[in-house]
């Protein structure tokens, strides 16, 4: 369990440089597996900025959750090439693999767009998939 | 021979290149990572002594070491026809180079330029810039001269230069592939803008998608910091809104605000990052500032292209395309050369259908249009955009309705809120282009029957005349949109409306 010292600590790390925000809510996201109202109101009263600021900076960006989803995370790009590429007819399979066990998120480009369907998990990269590929990709995350 | 090169770009990664290099390893071979050639249908990539071998799979490898592997074979790299037809000046060390090594980087005419641009005044640097004919490679296309003229004469105690890396369009990868296979030429373009309009720190804004790129530029940045001194880096990371890409909505980001564009006039270029003047530029413009800053670099780029399209284009071949990759020419190419004779048509074998250039915002166009010459103004003066130089090309099964759909929805998740235009108008966009392909057209709601709702029908709208509100919409969005999310989106939809209106549905 993570407690406001090991926050303070992440928001020590950063609070000296110009624009700390952004760097101090990816570690917090990283650390913490999501960004809490509490943990929002002690960002705040770090960088003088008012809880409302932090909230809104936070509910902004898609990287950032409210609440942690301890769930494995699978990555698929839905954007134009992976389109032109057939993604759009391996979601079906890839939802049916992932049930309720892992979370399918839907990313707009991974920079894969010549090789598609492409897919992340964590810092891994998947290119050229297929519906039987994709499923066990799911599968083993 | 037991040396091999194989390339360790994410694109290789993705495609199995750390398979095939431990395979490689585990022979008793040494394995040289490099950066990518760009050739991605050929990835994972093998080369011994400049042959190579694509694409390799662990199984193939032992095939390769016996002298086998024929199949696979694609001879003297640099001579393949992909690469032979290119011209490249930013990427003229892909595939030859080690993307960590400075000493690769300086035996290959590295740092030349910085070196000639720190013996020359900033007002001479600038002249250079412009003469060279450089035009903001992010999309606008705005003279990447005139910009730093500008950040150079604005009065500020303090100024910066600012990397636009948050390369969020789909169908691009070119500043990914630079950042990963030639983070010192970034660098280095970045000293020069540094010196040339009197900025001590920058900051490269690298999209949270990139975990790779982001640590190989963290790394290059600490290894090259003693060269660029006193001028400091720090890479920044983006959290996941493509609108981050738009600059005042990235140099909010960066301050560590919601990225929400802001109106101009002030022009960052007087009052950007923390309020200070800032030089704002993608990664292909600043990656392209070294070669025009070494000895005769400025008019060898101007005596490239055509009008006022001026030097190389990094274009990105993708979607369904047989051949995809990175392939940097000159300006005045067509579509046809591109599609067709670099490109070899689609993966599938099937017909090609529409291309996207330019990303999301970019207007789908058909094959009668192919032979628009690769220039700014010619692809504006036919209703498109050059944007970042992505090439997506769709065969004959895409449904251009559902691609004029998707278009209006990504730009509702995408928006970042502040204008009406954008933030709403592409909502009921969606709801417009739903209504228009299931062909039923409206009738009168709830509040469009109130008595005081004068200008509103009460006859219901047919599908004609809700074709014509879509077609308003579009020009809400495009003339009153602040930036370029809102502003941009009715090209796809207005072009796929107008060349596939069958796929609209029953009219």
């Amino acid at each position: 369990m993570h407690t406001a010292a090991d926050l303070a600590t992440l928001i020590d790390r950063h609070a000296a440089h110009d624009g700390p925000l952004l760097p101090i809510l990816h570690d917090v996201q990283a650390v913490f597996g999501c960004i809490s109202p509490a943990a929002e109101a002690q960002i705040a009263r770090a960088l003088n900025l008012s809880r409302a600021e932090v909230h809104g900076v936070v509910s902004f960006y898609h990287d950032f959750t409210a609440t942690p989803d301890p769930r494995p995370c699978v990555e698929l790009c839905r954007a134009e090439a992976c389109q032109a590429r057939g993604v759009d007819a391996l979601v079906d399979a890839a939802e049916a693999a992932a049930g309720e066990r892992v979370r399918l998120k839907a990313v707009y480009c991974l920079g894969l767009c010549s090789v598609g369907p492409a897919a992340r998990v964590g810092d891994a990269l998947h290119a050229r998939l297929d519906a039987a590929s994709l499923a066990r990709l799911v599968q083993s995350a | 021979m037991t040396t091999v090169r194989i390339s360790d770009d994410s694109l290789a990664l993705a495609c199995g290149a750390d398979a095939v290099a431990a395979a490689f390893v585990d022979a008793g071979w040494t394995v040289e990572r490099a950066s990518s050639w760009g050739m991605h249908w050929l990835e994972p990539l093998v080369e011994i002594t400049g042959i190579g071998w694509g694409p390799v799979t662990v199984g193939r490898v032992a095939d390769i070491i016996a002298g086998g592997a024929e199949d696979l074979c694609i001879g003297p790299i640099a001579a393949h026809p992909f690469l032979a037809g290119q011209h490249r000046l930013t990427f003229a060390r892909a595939g030859k180079a080690r993307p960590l090594s400075l000493e690769d980087y300086a035996a290959s005419g590295g740092w030349s330029g910085l070196d000639r641009a720190l013996s020359l005044v900033p007002a001479t640097v600038v002249e250079e810039v412009t003469a060279s004919g450089l035009r903001g490679r992010g999309g606008a296309g705005f003279p990447a001269g005139i910009k730093w003229k500008t950040v150079a004469g604005a009065p500020g105690a303090r100024k910066f230069v600012v990397c636009n890396a948050d390369e969020g369009d789909s169908g691009t990868f070119a500043d990914r592939m630079l950042m990963e296979g030639d983070p010192f030429q970034l660098i280095e373009g970045m000293a020069i803008a540094a010196h040339a309009v009197g900025a001590e720190q920058g900051y490269i804004y690298v999209r949270s998608e990139y975990p790779h790129a982001v640590a190989k530029l963290r790394r290059a940045v600490d290894l090259a910091a003693s060269r660029i001194a006193p001028f400091a880096i720090e890479v920044r990371l983006g959290a996941g809104a493509y609108v981050c890409g738009e600059e005042t909505s990235l140099l909010n980001s960066i301050e560590g605000k919601r990225g929400e564009v802001r109106a101009k006039p002030p022009l960052p270029a007087l009052q950007g990052l923390f309020g200070c003047p800032t030089v704002v530029n993608n990664v292909l413009t600043l990656a392209a500032i070294p070669h025009i800053l070494s000895a005769g670099g400025a008019s060898r780029y101007d005596s490239l292209g055509i009008d006022r399209s001026k030097g190389t284009m990094p274009i990105q071949l993708a979607g369904n395309i047989k051949h995809g990759g990175l392939y940097e020419t000159a300006f005045g190419v067509t579509l046809n050369a591109l599609i067709y004779d670099v490109g070899g048509g689609t993966a599938s074998g099937r017909p090609v259908k529409a291309v996207q250039v330019g990303g999301p915002l970019g207007a789908y166009i058909p094959p009668a249009q192919f032979d628009l010459p690769f220039d700014y103004e010619a692809y504006a003066a036919a209703g498109a955009l050059i944007g970042h130089g992505g090439v997506v090309v769709f065969d004959d099964s895409a449904d251009m309705g559902a691609q004029a759909r998707f278009a209006m929805q990504f730009c509702a998740a995408e928006s970042c809120g502040k204008c009406t235009p954008c933030r709403i108008g592409s909502t009921r966009g969606v709801e417009l282009i739903d209504r228009i392909r299931t062909g039923g057209g409206t009738a009168v709601d709830a509040v469009e029957a109130l008595p005081q709702m004068r200008n509103a029908g009460k006859a219901g709208r047919s599908r004609d005349e809700d074709l014509a509100l879509l077609e308003d919409l579009c020009e809400a969005m495009e003339l009153g949109s602040l930036c370029a999310l809102g502003g941009f989106t009715p090209y796809p939809v207005r072009s796929a409306l107008r060349h596939w209106p069958d796929d609209f549905g029953p009219p």
